[in-house]
Formats: structure tokens, sequence, C-alpha cells
């Protein structure tokens, strides 16, 4: 059966059509889902895409996080479904509490739009279920506020629980121990700021995307 | 009656703040000696309607905590302007 793939789609989204593609690159078919709608019944999986989710107003994800739609993104991930943050939308699941830590402006305040080296920290997650550990992954950027930030207590936990699920090869924008995507405990909540959906063809520079997206829609969760 | 709050947000001490950085590291180019440790937040302004000076603040409190501050790395105080 042909795995059916939410993509949530914000006022100030942008990044929902390269989602959407990429996941039909990979043989699931997917479907735009209005932030105004209360139900995410009929899909197995959903994605908060990359761009500017309401202007990105007060902070990056912070008018995003009341959507009615975040509602069903919660129950989705708490019944257990695979749920997958991409840069904005990274930023929309840690403030709505779904992922831990927060996402602060880049050190030296620069806006990245380039290549970044990647390398696999965990294959417990949705996203990295069919990828090994160390594997490097070339996978561009394209954010302001992709700085991972988190406290102690928090970090802790992150590394105890394994839930550091990717890393910069070389920490571009500040963040705590180059950290570059989270997941949740269950490992079926990820976010990251590099854009795998943009990484799925030779034509744009990488396929390395391809793994993670395919690990995504195989419907697989590694078990702890 | 309507009581004019401020509401400042600001990182929660520890918690690396990128912009504050960048902006110490500019004063010595622009002549500013002797000033450390700057901290960059926001300032909200707002006008609440509430039967006493406690209560409009609970709600700019209330506010702060859910909406205008990220509690993960922000914290936020509230104080009365002036009654407007």
């Amino acid at each position: 059966m042909t795995m059916r793939v939410g993509v949530v789609v914000f006022p100030g989204s942008n990044c929902e059509y390269d989602a959407a593609s990429a996941i039909e690159a990979v043989g699931a078919s997917s479907e735009f889902v209005w932030h105004g709608a209360t139900s995410l019944s009929g899909f197995d999986a959903v994605i908060l895409p990359g761009g500017f989710a309401h202007g990105d107003y007060l902070r990056p994800g912070a008018l995003a996080r009341f959507s009615p739609v975040m509602q069903a993104v919660e129950e989705f991930a708490h019944a257990g479904g695979a749920v997958l943050g991409i840069c904005n939308g990274f930023q929309v699941l840690t403030e709505a509490g779904l992922l831990p830590g927060a996402l602060q402006k880049n050190r030296g305040l620069t806006f990245l739009c380039q290549p970044s080296l990647l390398e696999v920290a965990s294959t417990r997650s949705a996203l990295t279920s069919r990828a090994s550990v160390g594997q490097k992954l070339s996978i561009p950027i394209n954010h302001f506020s992709g700085n991972y930030t988190c406290d102690d207590a928090t970090y802790a936990s992150l590394v105890e629980n394994d839930q550091i699920v990717v890393r910069y090869v070389e920490n571009p924008n500040g963040s705590r121990d180059a950290i570059a995507g989270v997941s949740n405990v269950a490992g079926n909540v990820v976010g990251l700021m590099p854009h795998p959906e943009r990484a799925t063809s030779a034509l744009l520079g990488s396929r390395d995307g391809l793994v993670l997206l395919e690990s995504f829609v195989s419907g697989q969760l590694a078990t702890r | 009656m309507t009581f004019s709050v401020v509401v400042e947000v600001s990182l929660r001490p520890g918690i690396a703040d990128p912009e504050g950085a960048t902006i110490e590291r500019a004063l010595p180019a622009l002549g500013f000696q002797g000033i450390a440790n700057v901290r960059a937040g926001k300032c909200f302004r707002l006008s609440v309607e509430a039967a006493s000076e406690a209560e409009a603040l609970e709600r700019a409190i209330s506010l702060a905590d859910r909406l205008l501050s990220n509690p993960v790395i922000e914290q936020s105080t509230a104080r009365i302007e002036a009654s407007a």
C-alpha cells in the first residue's frame, strides 16, 4: 500500500511543493493540508515544510504553533505517527513543545544558504532508520535561525535517550554540539534544519536526502 | 480600567545570545569603550483592560508565558507604565 503523507501548508510556507515532489520521488503519495485543518485522519505520516509560517513574526514558529492543525499534529504524534519538521517546520515543532530545545539566530547573525555536510548520529529515528551511524550526507541548509539551543539538563537527556539524529560536520551556525536535527524520545517526531527534500537528484547537487526520505516513508521505526 | 503594561522578554541567564554578542563585538569599532555584557531582548507595550493593576499584570504575564516568550530559552517580566 502506498504511504500517504500529509504536507502541512501554513500561510508563508514555501517548501511544500519541494517536499511533496521529494515524497513522490521515494514512492509515497502526498497531499497538502491547510493549516486550518483540524484532522489528519487518513495520513500515515506528516511533514511540516520549510518557509516562514505566519511571517515568522515574534519568533519562527511562535504563531504557527497556534494554527488549528497543530492540535491535530500533536494528537497524531502522540499516537505514534511519523512527523517530520524541516527547517521552519523544525522551529514550529520546538515552539509547540513536540521537540526539545529551541532554534536561535545563527551565530554571527548571517543568513546561511549553502551545502552542508551532515553526519548521522542515530538510526533510531523515523528519518534515519535506513541510514547508518557515521554516514556522511551532503544536504543544503537555508536559514537564519538554525542555532540549536537547549539547557544542560535537556542536552543530557538528548544524549541519554539517543535523540540527536544528525550533526553538522562543520558547525555553520553555532548549534550546541553541532546538532542539526533531533527526535523526541520515541523517535517518531523528528526535526532538522537542513533540507533533505532539496537533495533528491544529482541535478540538484546531491541525492543524499533520499535515504532520509526513504526511511521516513518506510513506516519503520527501529526499536530501541 | 485600561492599564499600560510593558513586557520585557530576554534570554535566560546562561543561554548564548548571538545578537547581543554581535552588537558587543561592534562597539569598539564605533568608539564605545567600557561597555560589556550586552544582552538583546524584546519589549512589548500593551493596553490591558483589567479591574486592577495586579490583574493587568497577571494577564500580561500569562500572555508573555504563552506567546510573547519561549520559556525554553527566554524569561519575561511585566510592569505597569502608567494608567492610560
